[in-house]
């Protein structure tokens, strides 16, 4: 058959219930695909082996009555695997062997997939481009030299160049939606509580959340109900009854209102953004949306709120890297505070380190009233915009990112310039929102482009319906081609 | 406010990061930019509002006070960098 591969998760699903594929040949598929990827760089680890195994093991015995039977999967770096090296991008992390596997991809392995390999991201999910990896820049497949987004920018890459049929990011300021706008791949961050977090490595506990990224809404629906659901390893882990988003997902949203928050329009965004957005809109409102106008004030204070709230809890998260009981040590260190601070300095790379320093100031003696406190303040301010907007509207759109994928190197000597990516993702982490970036259309350099629709907290079936019915009327198709093989 | 050299190496000391001299300069930069873009904050007055301490809207849960686990020492110890037995080592912290 032809190059299975380039189909949705779902078409694939169908695939291999009707027997057209065996799991044995579509894993075998993938894992030719990511050996002729290496330029991409986008995995950090791989278990063809035990992959190939799990397949066979699925032929011999098939049972399709789970949501991803027989399905390989690639997952982001920092979700621990039993057994496979974790690394979260750091060199800290860089011999670190989990004894136990995440509640995300233990979810995913229950319902019928396994693990394919482990996909390169900033370290600590810190950062906008993948440049902050300890294992090297990932290559987005669109153009040679493009960055992939960033934190999830091996995931966003190894989705769009076919080296996975699906995958899941963290998203903790836009770390799912960011990269998958730069690839014209799907990304949902979902409510804050809906995946449990444990056995992820912790950047930002309250903004931290993981998601899916995938080809299509369909995909994203499937992936999403596998992935969550109340664990009580968790103590922030919602406990409701879990949805059957993929069953449920419906194209009709005659009647819904959709908020465009007037505050998402910045100085001197690009055109594009702003005839992206319009596009965006015509297609909702010919669908028999009905659009309003809202303003959410405190929008541009989001980013200098998420820039203490994020660094502040990463510092107190990443205390724990001492060098004692796992992870790198310094072979340096007369005596034990030196021993910490040499492993630490080793170990963490510039952007984390920075961020390190950020929180440890903001959160010391005399300057946490005026920092963190503040932050805390402003927050509060950030989560009532979206409380009282919502009480009028079911989802609201905006552009998911101020541009297009930029190139290597492009940002990295300007923090605040890098910061400025995340400008329409952070505020919805803040408020523990759900929001999904949807491909929407190109540039002139022919660079995909997302919107985002923020939903209610827990409305994740509204935004996805939302998603399936733009997604059938946008016509935007994802032409990569693949140069790098 | 802007941040000097002397309080940047406080801060690291706090943080149990060693910074290198010759990196001392452009870190002071860059988060001096940082800190400038943060306190936009101050144009807000936040004088009648309560900080978020929690983005879900309740407590949260304690686990029952029972021993759920155990006898896995092995498996805590297997990661370490050094170790002797049954404890983590570290260099010597006492003459």
């Amino acid at each position: 058959m032809a190059d299975i591969t380039n189909q949705s998760l779902n078409d694939i699903i169908e695939n291999l219930k009707k027997k057209k594929v065996s799991s044995t040949d579509l894993t075998k598929a993938y894992i030719k695909n990511i050996e002729s990827a290496k330029k991409l760089n986008a995995f950090v680890t791989t278990t063809f082996d035990q992959a190939l195994d799990k397949a066979k093991q699925f032929d011999k015995k098939p049972n399709f009555d789970q949501l991803l039977p027989g399905i390989p999967l690639a997952v982001k770096d920092l979700f621990c695997t039993e057994n496979i090296k974790t690394t979260a991008g750091s060199n800290i992390l860089n011999n670190f062997i989990p004894s136990y596997e995440s509640t995300v991809t233990k979810n995913l392995w229950d319902n019928g997939s396994f693990l394919l390999g482990k996909l390169n991201c900033d370290e600590f999910a810190m950062g906008s481009s993948n440049e902050t990896s300890h294992y090297g820049n990932v290559i987005n497949p669109v153009g040679d030299q493009l960055v992939p987004g960033g934190s999830s920018g091996g995931s966003s890459s190894a989705l769009a160049a076919d080296l996975t049929p699906a995958t899941i990011g963290t998203d903790t300021g836009g770390s799912i939606r960011q990269p998958a706008s730069f690839t014209g791949t799907v990304g949902l961050k979902p409510t804050y509580g809906l995946c449990s977090r444990w056995g992820i490595v912790a950047f930002a506990s309250s903004l931290d959340q993981a998601g899916p990224m995938t080809k299509t809404i369909k995909d994203c629906a499937i992936m999403l109900e596998s992935m969550s659901g109340f664990d009580e390893k968790d103590s922030t882990s919602i406990n409701k009854k879990k949805e059957q988003y993929s069953k449920n997902l419906k194209d009709n949203i005659k009647g819904l209102k959709i908020g465009i928050p007037k505050e998402y329009r910045v100085d001197n965004m690009p055109k594009e953004i702003d005839e992206l957005w319009e596009k965006g809109k015509k297609i909702l409102k010919d669908l028999g949306a009905q659009l309003i106008d809202i303003s959410l004030p405190h929008t541009k204070y989001a980013l200098p709120t998420y820039y203490i709230v994020a660094p502040a809890e990463a510092s107190s998260n990443l205390a724990r890297y001492d060098g004692v009981r796992y992870g790198y040590r310094s072979k340096q260190g007369k005596d034990l505070i030196e021993m910490y601070e040499k492993t630490r300095s080793e170990g963490f790379g510039d952007e984390v380190k920075r961020r390190i320093l950020i929180g440890t100031y903001v959160l010391s003696s005399g300057y946490y009233d005026a920092y963190y406190l503040k932050a805390q303040k402003v927050r509060q301010l950030i989560k009532k915009d979206f409380d009282d907007s919502f009480t009028k509207i079911d989802a609201i759109l905006t552009p998911s990112t101020p541009s297009s994928a930029f190139k290597i190197g492009e940002k990295t000597n300007d923090p605040v310039s890098m910061y400025l990516n995340d400008i329409f993702t952070v505020p919805v982490n803040l408020a523990g929102l759900p929001a999904l970036s949807l491909p929407a259309g190109v540039d002139k350099k022919g660079f995909p482009l997302g919107l985002q629709l923020i939903g209610k907290a827990l409305d994740e079936q509204k935004i996805l319906n939302i998603g399936y019915a733009f997604e059938k009327n946008c016509g935007f198709k994802n032409e990569i081609k693949k140069w790098w093989s | 406010m802007s941040l000097d050299k002397e309080k940047i190496k406080h801060v690291a000391k706090l943080a149990r990061i060693s910074v290198d001299e010759a990196k001392v300069e452009s870190l002071t930069k860059d988060l001096n930019s940082i800190f400038k873009f943060i306190e936009q904050l101050n144009e807000l007055n936040t004088d009648k509002v309560e900080p978020l301490t929690s983005i879900l809207n309740q407590s949260l849960r304690s686990r029952k006070d029972e021993i759920s686990d155990g006898k896995i020492r092995e498996k805590i110890l297997k990661n370490s960098p050094k170790e002797n037995e049954e404890f983590f080592v570290v260099p010597k912290v006492v003459e």
